[in-house]
């Protein structure tokens, strides 16, 4: 039962909302109404990151409003083009270079202050490095459990995540006030980033001292399209047995598809691909149209990260190996041959 | 400089190897009769925590280690696991005897290592970046928040010189590097090291270490869940695919399932 204090707002809020609300709303449960989303949105150097928009899809699953927030120098005009995408009521920016590297030792206490201020109900942001980083220090600041990487929203206290590599899906109920949660991108799909007007409005600042400093970062430059939302991804593994191997195979492969390159975590382990292309459970989870993948066995830890993939394709020599029982489309040969055969066939 | 006084919590799951099983009443992952060991972003901390142990024989200018101290909060099975992280090198193991009905959740567990970060008087904790079994990957970050200590996330590697510490961290799209101070928490990634096999001498050796036990209620802690499982399932099956003899097999399928 609800403490009456509760109860009597929720009443009040209630019918102030019936007078306001349109028709149009979703109504996902009695409560939801009442739920207004923090989403959490990530820039990199003035350029903002569209992969972060998941959070407003999570925000609007759940019915109420949605503010967005972003944080940095030169941050304006990133609120301004996040203004534009659908769902948003408003965007919360705070115009600040010590936010710029996402430190958080800095970045939670002003998310804490904005969170206070605003009163949300959710506080929502991708499963990202970032968000990865930065969320479960929010949490312990706000004294609330997280909820990491959700990948449906049942209702308003209510979410679904995978556990065990994937191996078992977990429904939970929170009791916390405010409920912090990182969501799986590929399960909730960016909205439309046009057509939106959401109001702009400057954050509080507390400028907390970052006891951190960020010195450096080395990240792979690639023209190819993003591993995490891309459409199709090719992916190696151990079978490559080099990184000569899976430098000549795999990119003109990518090319010909116009697909993103993954690797298992064997192929990162022996130096083949760079870490941030590892596909799996530690890695990165992938759930494009296409998934396909040479030389990879198919341990749990792997399959983790792609079974969400709408078609899984894969080469392998070995009949038995454990991949044929998730591929839709299965083939028994040697990847040496298979893939530039393909590559060429694909081309035409 | 002042040493190091490392501590490394450990979590004991199911064997990354093993496949899980859902149980009938769809409450949770069947655990009884399965193979458990320790965490494997936990043995890299253990390691880890060695290593920097290890640098004072090599380079003069490496910081000193006082003491490593391993510890888990879980069923009592999971000293097995603390016995193997005295094996691996920690000096001593605490216990924290928790039922497995009431485990606990990343922020309970946090609470707890802040509580036992002080009674250790630790500078330095280094955790795994997740279990493989909650997938929740908060522990760390909670920690270092709730002692409002810097924090590196999913380390590949750490350099420690003259109470500065830096660490390489892994990010989306490459890696990143990171510069503070002690006291910090580090969570590891997989590609920090390469952990050693414990020699039967050493294991020999490990079970006459100290290992305290205690209890929740030693460190006064409030251990009320915030989550309620409504229920566990089984992912959804996907549906038995199909072998082609060759690549224009391969093509025609895709092409046929919409996919090229």
């Amino acid at each position: 039962m609800l403490p009456a204090t509760r109860s009597s707002i929720l009443r009040a809020a209630r019918s102030q909302l019936r007078q306001s609300q349109s028709t149009a709303l979703p109504r996902y449960s009695a409560s939801a109404r009442f739920a207004s989303t923090f989403a959490v949105l990530e820039q990199k150097d003035g350029q903002f990151q569209p992969a972060s928009l998941a959070a407003v899809t999570a925000g609007t699953k759940l019915g109420g409003s949605i503010t967005a927030f972003v944080a940095g120098s030169g941050v304006k005009s990133v609120a301004e083009e996040i203004g534009k995408a659908k769902g948003i009521e408003k965007v919360i920016y705070v115009e600040n270079n010590a936010y710029d590297k996402g430190l958080p030792e800095n970045y939670a206490p002003l998310l804490v202050e904005n969170i206070k201020k605003g009163g949300y109900t959710h506080v929502i942001a991708g499963h990202s490095a970032f968000g990865k980083n930065l969320m479960p220090r929010l949490s312990a600041l706000l004294d609330t459990q997280q909820i990491s990487d959700i990948t449906a929203i049942e209702s308003e206290d209510t979410f679904v995540r995978p556990i065990y590599a994937g191996n078992a899906i977990m429904t939970v109920q929170s009791s916390d006030s405010v409920k912090v949660i990182t969501v799986r991108g590929t399960a909730f799909p960016a909205p439309e980033t046009e057509g939106g007007s959401a109001a702009l409005e400057e954050g509080v600042d507390p400028k907390a001292e970052s006891a951190t400093e960020w010195v450096s970062e080395d990240l792979q430059k690639s023209d190819r399209p993003d591993l995490g939302s891309a459409d199709k991804v090719v992916s190696g593994g151990r079978g490559l047995k080099s990184k000569e191997e899976f430098d000549k195979l795999m990119p003109p492969l990518a090319d010909a598809l116009g697909a993103a390159i993954g690797a298992s975590r064997a192929a990162v382990d022996s130096g083949f691909a760079d870490n941030s292309l590892q596909v799996g459970q530690t890695g990165k989870n992938v759930a494009p149209q296409l998934y396909l993948c040479a030389g990879i066995s198919g341990a749990i830890q792997h399959l983790a990260g792609m079974k969400d993939s709408k078609v899984i394709a894969a080469i392998n020599k070995d009949p038995e190996a454990p991949i044929f029982q998730v591929a839709d489309v299965g083939l028994v040969g040697d990847l040496f041959e298979k893939i530039p055969e393909l590559t060429e066939k694909l081309k035409q | 400089m002042s040493s190091l006084r490392i501590l490394v919590p450990v979590k004991r799951v199911i064997d990354y190897a093993v496949k899980p099983r859902v149980n009938r009443a769809q409450t949770a992952v069947e655990t009884a009769n399965v193979k458990h060991s320790m965490n494997p972003f936990d043995e890299l901390s253990i390691e880890e925590a060695v290593r920097i142990r290890e640098q004072k024989a090599h380079h003069s200018a490496a910081p000193k280690v006082e003491d490593i101290v391993a510890f888990s909060a879980g069923p009592p099975k999971s000293q097995d696991i603390l016995r193997t992280a005295m094996a691996i090198g920690a000096d001593r193991g605490v216990h924290v005897v928790v039922e497995e009905k009431d485990a606990l959740e990343p922020l309970g567990v946090a609470k707890l290592l802040k509580k036992v970060v002080d009674e250790q008087k630790s500078n330095l904790v280094i955790l795994g970046k997740q279990s493989i079994d909650d997938d929740a990957g908060q522990t760390g970050q909670m920690l270092a928040g709730l002692l409002n200590w810097p924090q590196a996330t999913q380390a590949s590697r750490i350099t420690i010189n003259d109470q500065t510490v830096e660490v390489i961290r892994e990010v989306d799209g490459g890696v990143e590097t990171l510069k503070a101070k002690l006291p910090m928490v580090i969570t590891t990634d997989l590609r920090l090291n390469e952990p050693r096999y414990a020699s039967l001498p050493n294991i020999m050796k490990a079970k006459k270490k100290q290992l305290d036990k205690k209890t929740l209620a030693d460190y006064g802690l409030d251990t009320e869940l915030r989550l309620k499982t409504v229920k566990v399932t089984e992912p959804p099956a996907r549906k038995a695919g199909v072998k082609v003899e060759d690549v224009d097999g391969m093509i025609s399928k895709l092409k046929e399932l919409g996919a090229l």
